[in-house]
């Protein structure tokens, strides 16, 4: 199955909107709750850094019996530095975004957690590419 | 639609309803439909929230509760009162007379529910010590929020803390104490009044515990209106009250928002209104709120208060019992105890049903394990052993019966338990959606558009039950005019599709 949602950069009241919409579909098809956890917590956290970071992004959700395929794809300034960013804590996020709760780094060693497969792949002034698999 | 799980204290009146869809519009767990003119609920979604009850413009809905003189089966009979009761009277009726009117309607003891906040607040300390890798910690009082958790957050029935609500140990503890005064404990009834229809379903089919040790309910319009029906007509204060055993003012306020939250350690927040609550456990299943300790979640706004079986306004008992409150904090911080039962005693027993309250009989009959113990000093903090009568042995029978036993996630999102035959059905759902016009107008007998695409797939509903796709057949010529009209008649009944225009 395949779904495919917009998400808009720099609109922090729509943020989680992408997130909610797979929990929806994983609780229908019952993917077991631990794994939705697990998948939405991931999802979240690359949702957010697309509205924090980027212009606009896309997330695809690709599910079948055994695993779930996530990708989020975003037109934006690109991480220079991946390993670095990598790093528990680091944040690249401006003061006022850390502010309303956002942006305490980004969230990617969580990402990591949480997920079983990851690849980021970002070009500076592009956009960047966080793919996912979680095995069911 | 599928076997109950649970025991509900709503009901819906066939005769009565006349299929108006309000119902089915405000419940929070869309588990009601319209079939044949009839609201119908769909009894494994159901959470007994009561708020199809609040909304119904015809009173269709109603709230089961045991017939009243069930309580005269009993020889000794427990009025289960808590505050929210006090709260529904005005300021000028005292505690005292709420008491006597309880005794005249034939009850021989009254047990406030929350003489048992004391001790379990100390259990739940100890809990969230014992639980500290598991946060947040989501209090189970509000039997609606567990059974909503069960059915649309099965994630976080983990985070529920597993211990019995107030109103379970203070029944079992006068239970005890009464068995111990030489009572027979067939002869006891302990009668709680409820102010939700939640409780009531918790009681008849408790979560997590095998029997309820309360006998019966009794809601509570129906006491505050012979009640304050008597105070009116100036029948009341004729009866010698028990002195009870005071509340402390946690205890008094345990019940409305706010009330565990402000004393539960850490980070922790209060939120009331089922709507809210299921806003706010969206938003905590998608990030790691792991920086959050304590949830007080509630169904009703105002918590208790709001409850759909009360009569006053919520705003109002919320400021009654908290100037109460204000009293008692004020009465502990002096040493004084005891003068909000004590005052103005007057009356004598009018030798009716009253027997159990002559003096000697229920007067010691208040509280076990309550604290309120009027040690100068930390008021609200203090009490949490309150041994002043020093039952410490019921404290040590309570404390070991306050867990539950595990609660069971019971998911009502899922299209099927098998994935391949769930992801089958998305399939159609996503194609059905596609059909539908998205304007949530529930003509189909569904609340909303979405809900009638998975009621379509799940065998409940007919994709020409939609008022749009039936235009749409009927421009293509595959549905005659004469069937839409019957198809619709199906859903809404004769009567509103008869009508003379
Ligand atoms: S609110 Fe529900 S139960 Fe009441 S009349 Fe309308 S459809 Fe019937
Ligand atoms: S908030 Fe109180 S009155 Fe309302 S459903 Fe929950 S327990 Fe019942």
């Amino acid at each position: 199955m395949y779904f495919e949602y917009e998400i808009e950069g720099g609109n922090f009241s729509r943020a989680g909107y992408a997130s909610s919409e797979v929990k929806k579909r994983l609780r229908q098809l019952n993917v077991d709750m631990k794994v939705i956890k697990r998948v939405v917590v991931a999802l979240y956290e690359a949702e957010v850094n697309v509205v924090a970071h980027a212009w606009r992004g896309k997330m695809r959700v690709d599910i079948d019996r055994d695993r779930i395929r996530l990708e989020i794809d975003d037109e934006g300034p690109g991480i220079p530095d991946i390993d670095k960013a990598m790093e528990e804590g680091y944040s690249t996020a401006t003061p006022e975004v850390r502010e309303m709760g956002f942006g305490a780094g980004m969230g990617l060693p969580n990402i990591k957690k949480n997920v079983d497969k990851l690849n980021i792949t970002s070009e500076v002034g592009q956009g960047t590419k966080v793919e996912m698999v979680t095995y069911l | 639609m599928g076997k109950p799980d649970f025991h509900h204290a709503l009901k819906i009146d066939r005769d009565v309803c006349i299929g108006c869809t309000h119902c089915m519009n405000i419940c929070p767990t869309e588990a009601i439909r319209v079939r044949n003119g009839k609201a119908v609920l769909i009894d494994n979604r159901c959470v007994d929230c009561g708020f199809c009850y609040r909304v119904c413009p015809v009173n269709a809905i109603i709230v089961e509760q045991d017939d009243f003189n069930r309580i005269f089966e009993y020889k000794v009979r427990v009025a289960l009162m808590p505050a929210v009761l006090t709260g529904q009277f005005p300021e000028n009726v005292s505690l005292r007379q709420i008491h006597s009117e309880l005794l005249a309607l034939g009850f021989t003891h009254i047990c406030e529910v929350e003489q048992g906040v004391e001790l379990l607040y100390g259990v739940m300390m100890e809990y969230m010590e014992q639980q500290k890798g598991t946060r947040p910690l989501i209090s189970a009082f509000c039997p609606a929020i567990v059974r909503l958790i069960q059915v649309r957050f099965p994630a976080l029935v983990e985070n529920l803390i597993h211990l019995k609500p107030p109103l379970d140990i203070s029944a079992l503890g006068f239970r005890e104490q009464l068995i111990e005064e030489g009572y027979d404990g067939n002869d006891i009834g302990i009668f709680y009044i409820t102010p939700c229809a939640a409780k009531i379903a918790a009681v008849k089919s408790p979560v997590g515990q095998i029997d309820s040790p309360i006998t019966g309910v009794i809601n509570m319009n129906f006491i505050f209106n012979k009640a304050y029906t008597r105070i009116r007509q100036e029948k009341g204060d004729s009866c010698i009250v028990p002195e009870m055993r005071q509340l402390t003012p946690r205890s008094l306020l345990w019940s409305l928002t706010g009330g565990e939250s402000d004393h539960a350690p850490g980070r922790s927040l209060a939120i009331d209104e089922i709507h809210n609550v299921i806003n706010f456990l969206e938003q905590l299943e998608n990030e790691e709120m792991k920086d959050i300790d304590f949830l007080e979640l509630r169904a009703c706004d105002e918590s208790c208060a709001g409850g759909v079986l009360t009569t006053a306004n919520r705003f109002f008992t919320v400021e009654r019992l908290r100037k109460l409150a204000e009293k008692l904090e004020f009465e502990v911080t002096a040493g004084k105890t005891g003068e909000v039962s004590r005052s103005g005693v007057s009356g004598e027993p009018p030798g009716s049903g009253v027997s159990g309250a002559a003096p000697g009989s229920g007067v010691s009959g208040a509280a076990p394990g309550s604290g309120g113990n009027g040690k100068p000093g930390k008021p609200g903090k203090s009490g949490v052993s309150g041994k002043p009568s020093g039952p410490g042995r019921h404290e040590d029978f309570l404390k070991k019966q306050m867990t539950i036993s595990p609660i069971e996630p019971r998911s009502m999102l899922k299209l099927d338990d098998d994935m391949s035959e769930a992801m089958k059905k998305l399939k159609r759902v996503e194609e059905i959606t596609k059909c539908l016009p998205d304007v949530d107008c529930a003509a189909c007998g569904s609340p909303n558009c979405q809900a009638f695409a998975e009621d379509i797939v799940q065998g409940y509903a007919k994709i020409n039950q939609c008022v749009f796709v039936q235009r749409i057949f009927e421009n293509r010529g595959i549905l005659s005019c004469e069937e839409s009209l019957r198809i619709m008649k199906e859903v809404w009944g004769g009567d509103k599709l008869d009508k003379n225009c």
